[in-house]
């Protein structure tokens, strides 16, 4: 691809460090990633594999605790990390938009729907109370809710869930930002809204060229909304591709495991795939591929060196010895680990 | 409690934006007290018979109408100086209901605002202001108060400042508690996220959170405020003498009740015992209406 990426993450690192300095969490470890204008980009992988904390890195809200350590983040070809604080206040929300985990709660309950969809625009282009107001109604619109000219007036408490996450998603794409992060914005909803909203996302992204993040552990969900894909791992992406493509031929053993465990209407097995044992103490992590205690393909390279992103395709990457092109033969190498 | 159960027997009303807010147990009788008092204290110039800081010497220690010796001209009697103690009772009205809500409106303000600043931007800021506090809650109320009039000397304004900068302390501590609380809910979150600085999240969503807890707060502080008021008048670093306040004619009083002229010091008294229970309900009545945890929500 040609043109340049919207954002682009070279070697993202975020710990959290405990107040002695004692215990340091690679909560992000190592992330490269690239997202272009008007893409959806899918990250998934299990509670605490660091995609929320990745979230919350690129808009830069981290939680004291928190460092960034290395790593560049391009937007639009300006690092976000050489940015101040107050520099970083206007492109939250005017330029990067994120839309949080919980929704349902994430309206001031003593203001109105009206007030709150026209603060942003109040911030950030110093928008009069009146044309806030009447902006918002047009926002209301855009995102479905009916009759938005008696809805405005309306307090939080007034409005259904389904509503209430339309509004905050009216709050996300209030000022025109380029890319909007969603971190599970749907797992409070039940499927019909669900797929609602998701489609209602869709729309928008596609109505104003947004870039999407998209952070989810429903894999069906990336099936229906990414056309990027990034699985994450202990702090890592493990494998980013090409959603159809990683599907299809999953590299990595852990997607592939992940894609195993989904079930099927066609399956007749008895019981789920799962993957056996725990994700490693990411402040304690083992020396080789932090997935090798779990790998089923796993063989002694694994456990003593950390393997780097290898490229497998155009637009492709893993983290597994296994793709490393410049071995013999993978699939041999399948077979005789097949043993342990 | 036994008045629950009556409530619970109310026919049903129309859903209202209202109904959660009923008026079953509301304490009439403080309130009205209240009112009548801050009217009282308004009309003050209109209602008293008699100019407050001029008596006639001729006319001392007269007992109030009801006793032997006592006039219609007179109501409740007069005192050492021959002035009418119904005039200066209501001019005194006026001193306490001034100084009880200024005082704890300003206390307010500076207690407010410091517990927010505290709380929300955490870190050192956080500590100055705590250990600020801390210093101040160890000093006794009083004698700093004290300690502070004698170094402004006595007017009824330098006793609201004073009052003010004793009380903030209790403020700043309960606001800044729900402030901790509140900064970690999502709609903060939303705010920080949607690029509002610190000082717009703290002036329009943390400040209209807690301003339910800073009214409760400030009406159980006019009790208090009061009573310190008419402490530091009756110790004479209040309200200085020739006007008229509860606090001053207590003290004026005090020499003359062991002679039998109790009208001096027993009905200034009553009015500043009524006025502090009276706001003390009131606000026991605010704070379980609005505590969401004692109104079992």
């Amino acid at each position: 691809m040609a043109a340049r990426p919207l954002l682009e993450l070279k070697n993202l690192s975020t710990h959290y460090v405990s107040a002695q300095g004692t215990r340091v969490v690679r909560a992000v470890d190592e992330v490269s990633l690239r997202i272009n204008a008007g893409e959806t980009l899918g990250i998934v992988g299990e509670s605490g594999s660091g995609k929320s904390t990745l979230a919350l890195t690129i808009m830069r809200i981290l939680p004291v605790a928190a460092r960034i350590v290395s790593g560049q983040m391009l937007f639009e070809g300006e690092d976000l990390l050489l940015k101040s604080d107050e520099e970083m206040r206007h492109v939250r929300g005017k330029r990067i938009a994120m839309i949080l985990q919980d929704p349902m709660a994430s309206l001031n309950p003593l203001f109105t729907v009206g007030d709150q969809v026209g603060e942003t625009l109040r911030v950030h282009e110093g928008a009069s109370r009146g044309s806030a107001w009447s902006r918002a109604v047009g926002l209301l619109k855009a995102v479905r809710i009916p009759s938005p000219e008696t809805r405005v007036t309306q307090y939080p408490h007034e409005m259904s869930g389904g509503m209430r996450q339309r509004i905050v998603g009216a709050i996300g794409i209030s000022c025109g930002p380029r890319l909007l992060i969603a971190d599970e914005p749907t797992t409070s909803l039940d499927l019909t809204i669900q797929a609602q909203y998701l489609a209602l996302l869709r729309d928008l992204q596609r109505e104003h060229g947004l870039a999407l993040i998209f952070i989810t552990h429903n894999l069906g969900i990336v099936a229906k909304m990414c056309d990027q894909l990034a699985v994450m791992y202990a702090g890592r992406v493990v494998e980013s591709g090409p959603v159809s493509q990683i599907f299809n031929t999953p590299t990595h053993p852990y997607t592939e495991a992940l894609l195993n465990s989904i079930p099927r209407m066609t399956d007749n097995r008895q019981r789920l795939a799962a993957i056996d044992g725990q994700p490693p103490d990411l402040s304690a992590m083992p020396p080789g591929c932090s997935f090798a205690p779990r790998c089923p393909d796993v063989f002694d390279r694994c456990r003593a060196q950390a393997p780097p992103a290898f490229t497998t395709a155009a637009g492709r990457s893993a983290r597994c010895w296994l793709a490393d092109a410049s071995r013999d033969n993978p699939a041999h190498l399948r077979v005789e680990s097949g043993a342990l | 409690m036994a008045i629950q159960t009556e409530v619970i027997a109310l026919p049903p009303r129309a859903p209202s934006r209202l109904a959660s807010f009923r008026l079953g147990d509301f304490p009439l009788i403080p309130a009205l007290i209240l009112v009548i008092v801050a009217l009282v204290a308004i009309f003050a110039n209109l209602l008293a018979p008699h100019n407050p800081e001029i008596g006639s010497l001729t006319a001392r220690f007269r007992p109030p109408v009801w006793q032997t010796g006592g006039s219609t001209k007179y109501l409740l009697g007069t005192d050492q100086l021959g002035r009418d103690v119904l005039s200066r009772l209501i001019f005194g009205a006026r001193v306490s209901m001034v100084v009880g809500f200024t005082a704890v409106i300003f206390a307010g303000a500076v207690g407010t605002t410091l517990g927010i600043i505290s709380g929300y931007l955490g870190g050192w800021v956080d500590q100055v202001i705590m250990r600020l506090t801390d210093t101040w809650l160890a000093l006794p109320a009083l004698t700093f108060a004290i300690f502070l009039a004698a170094i402004v000397g006595p007017s009824m304004w330098n006793i609201v400042i004073i009052l003010g900068l004793t009380y903030w302390t209790r403020y700043a501590r309960v606001i800044r508690g729900e402030v901790l609380s509140l900064k970690e809910r999502e709609f903060v979150r939303l705010a920080i996220v949607a690029g509002c600085s610190k000082w717009t999240i703290m002036w329009r969503h943390i400040l209209p959170n807690i301003i339910n807890s800073a009214i409760v707060l400030g009406t159980l502080m006019l009790g208090v405020v009061i009573i310190t008021e008419a402490t530091l008048s009756f110790l004479g670093i209040g309200v200085p003498p020739p006007e008229a306040a509860w606090g001053l004619m207590l003290s004026d009083g005090k020499q003359s009740l062991m002679v039998g002229r109790w009208w001096l010091s027993v009905l200034p008294g009553c009015c500043i015992m009524l006025m502090v229970l009276s706001a003390n309900l009131l606000g026991d009545w605010l704070r379980v209406k609005l505590d969401p945890q004692l109104r079992q929500l």
